[in-house]
């Protein structure tokens, strides 16, 4: 039996988290820990921060108040330097894939290579091929992104992602737009990685029946808080309102589906109007 | 600040002349690391350079033909049309040349760079980058601008050769000058360092200001398709101004 005090330090520690954009409140208070080597899932209705949780574990956002660590180190206290180290050390896939427009895809993923390794041109090749080959897109290395549909950017920007067989990958919405089969590749790409290499994996989706497969842990954000964690089918069954809610898709919660507006009959000018 | 003072234009004004400033110290503070990028720049000095090469060229010829077309007929009024070769030249290497140029290449490729990279910032590309770990300011934006400065001077002298040629074509294949007084009183009039010299030390300031103006609203511009429009106006009016204003400043301490 492993002693509580002997388990791994979590990869990522998030405390107290604060933040406001825009005088908008994101997050109030926010706290949540990832095991190394875990597959975490961040779910929540749609504009609750869950991107902008990633962005803040980046560095690309600082905390108005809390702490967010990654690998035991305070993110917002790192210079610029030891900001970048630690991007080396992530991948980040992002929701609409930022390939780079000018390279082919080839070239897309071998980018980060080129930029922090003196690899001898057939070590990269073989690599980026194999990176390609894993997302099913050997055969398009040569293609710009202009020519790729949807799913396919993504499924590039995913190869990319992975190329350095980094520490943690940030996944923001993988699911979007993949056929049945794509999404089932990556699902176990995501779960290969996890399990071969023990790479840390975070994902942002809504596909629950996705995210079942694939997460260890679920952490449910709504109103700038943690409302819910838990393993993914003992989440799915958890008799809270917000669980409820946002499992099973449901109008009427804690969560308001729509947007804060006034009486709706006034508005049409039926108010006192009789039926 | 209070809201009234938010929205008064001359505060926001300094205030975007003060963020350009602090961009250009980190444009520039970037530029060492920018060099392990030679391709890059390489890339963007032939953008800049290469490809503007057909306007600039075709501008310099019409603008040499008109000037000297002018001026003959002014000069002529005084009996002067033996000046004409030194008149024209002195005006493209003093003014038009650097000034012209730069018109030109805000319009072409200051354009172009401000889109390119607004639609970087609106795509998440210059995220990405910073993301794997690589300077967007060392990779994107100093590139832009070293292209700009080294390019500039470059094309203006092409510019000033090609409004030569025209001053030529005008001056001694139509109106019938004579050549020997064109090139002769030209080059023993024009002087390397007073004129030539200060036309180019012209031009490298024109393209840094054209360059950074373009760089900086590509890289502030708002994420959105209007956004990105409106600072690819914005890179040509500020330009200008600010090309033609530079252009007094450095006149006056010039002469």
């Amino acid at each position: 039996m492993i002693h509580p005090s002997d388990a791994p330090a979590p990869l990522v520690q998030v405390r107290g988290l604060r933040t406001r954009l825009g005088g908008k409140v994101i997050f109030d208070g926010l706290d949540l820990e990832v095991a190394r080597g875990s597959v975490t899932a961040v779910m929540g209705p749609s504009g609750t921060g869950k991107t902008t949780l990633l962005r803040h574990l980046t560095g690309q956002l600082r905390p108005a108040a809390g702490s967010v660590r990654v690998d035991g180190r305070e993110v917002a206290g790192l210079s610029r330097r030891g900001l970048f180290e630690l991007r080396e050390r992530i991948g980040f896939l992002f929701q609409n894939s930022a390939l780079l427009t000018d390279f082919s895809v080839f070239e897309n993923v071998a980018f980060p290579l080129r930029q922090h390794t003196r690899l001898p041109e057939e070590l990269l090749r073989d690599i980026v091929l194999t990176k390609l080959q894993a997302v099913g897109l050997r055969g398009a290395a040569n293609l710009m992104p202009s020519e790729l549909s949807g799913g396919m950017a993504r499924r590039v920007a995913l190869a990319r992602a992975i190329v350095f067989d980094p520490m943690l990958i940030l996944y923001d919405e993988p699911f979007v737009g993949l056929d049945p089969i794509a999404l089932n590749q990556v699902l176990r790409l995501i779960r290969t990685l996890n399990q071969t290499l023990g790479i840390t994996s975070i994902l942002v989706a809504h596909e629950l029946a996705a995210i079942r497969q694939v997460a260890d842990r679920i952490y449910l954000i709504a109103g700038g808080r943690l409302v819910a964690e838990g393993a993914p089918d003992e989440l799915a069954h958890r008799d809270s309102p917000w669980t409820r809610q946002f499992f099973g898709g449901e109008a009427d919660g804690p969560v308001p589906f729509h947007y804060p507006a006034p009486d709706y009959a006034r508005q049409l000018g039926l108010a006192g109007r009789r039926p | 600040m209070s809201s009234d003072l938010r929205h008064n234009w001359l505060v926001r004004g300094v205030a975007a002349v003060g963020e350009c400033g602090l961009f250009f110290v980190a444009v520039a503070g970037a530029v060492p690391k920018s060099l392990r990028y030679w391709r890059e720049l390489c890339r963007q000095i032939w953008f800049v350079g290469a490809m503007s090469l057909v306007i600039v060229m075709t501008c310099g010829l019409f603008v040499g033909m008109v000037l000297a077309l002018q001026l003959y007929f002014t000069l002529s009024i005084f009996g002067g049309t033996a000046a004409l070769g030194t008149v024209v030249a002195l005006s493209l290497f003093r003014e038009l040349g650097p000034v012209v140029t730069a018109l030109l290449v805000a319009g072409r490729a200051g354009t172009a760079v401000t889109a390119e990279i607004g639609l970087m910032r609106a795509t998440d590309q210059l995220d990405a980058i910073s993301m794997m770990a690589v300077d967007p300011l060392a990779y994107v934006a100093s590139p832009r601008f070293l292209a700009g400065v080294i390019a500039m001077p470059l094309l203006a002298c092409v510019f000033n050769a090609m409004g030569i040629f025209g001053g030529h074509l005008v001056g001694v294949t139509w109106l019938g000058l004579d050549n020997g007084t064109f090139w002769g009183n030209m080059t023993s009039t024009v002087d390397l360092y007073r004129d030539i010299l200060d036309g180019l030390y012209k031009s490298i300031v024109f393209g840094g200001v054209v360059s950074l103006i373009a760089v900086f609203q590509g890289y502030t511009a708002p994420p959105t398709s209007e956004g990105v429009a409106y600072s690819t106006t914005r890179t040509v009016v500020f330009s200008s101004i600010v090309v033609l204003a530079f252009d007094f400043v450095m006149t006056a301490f010039m002469t």
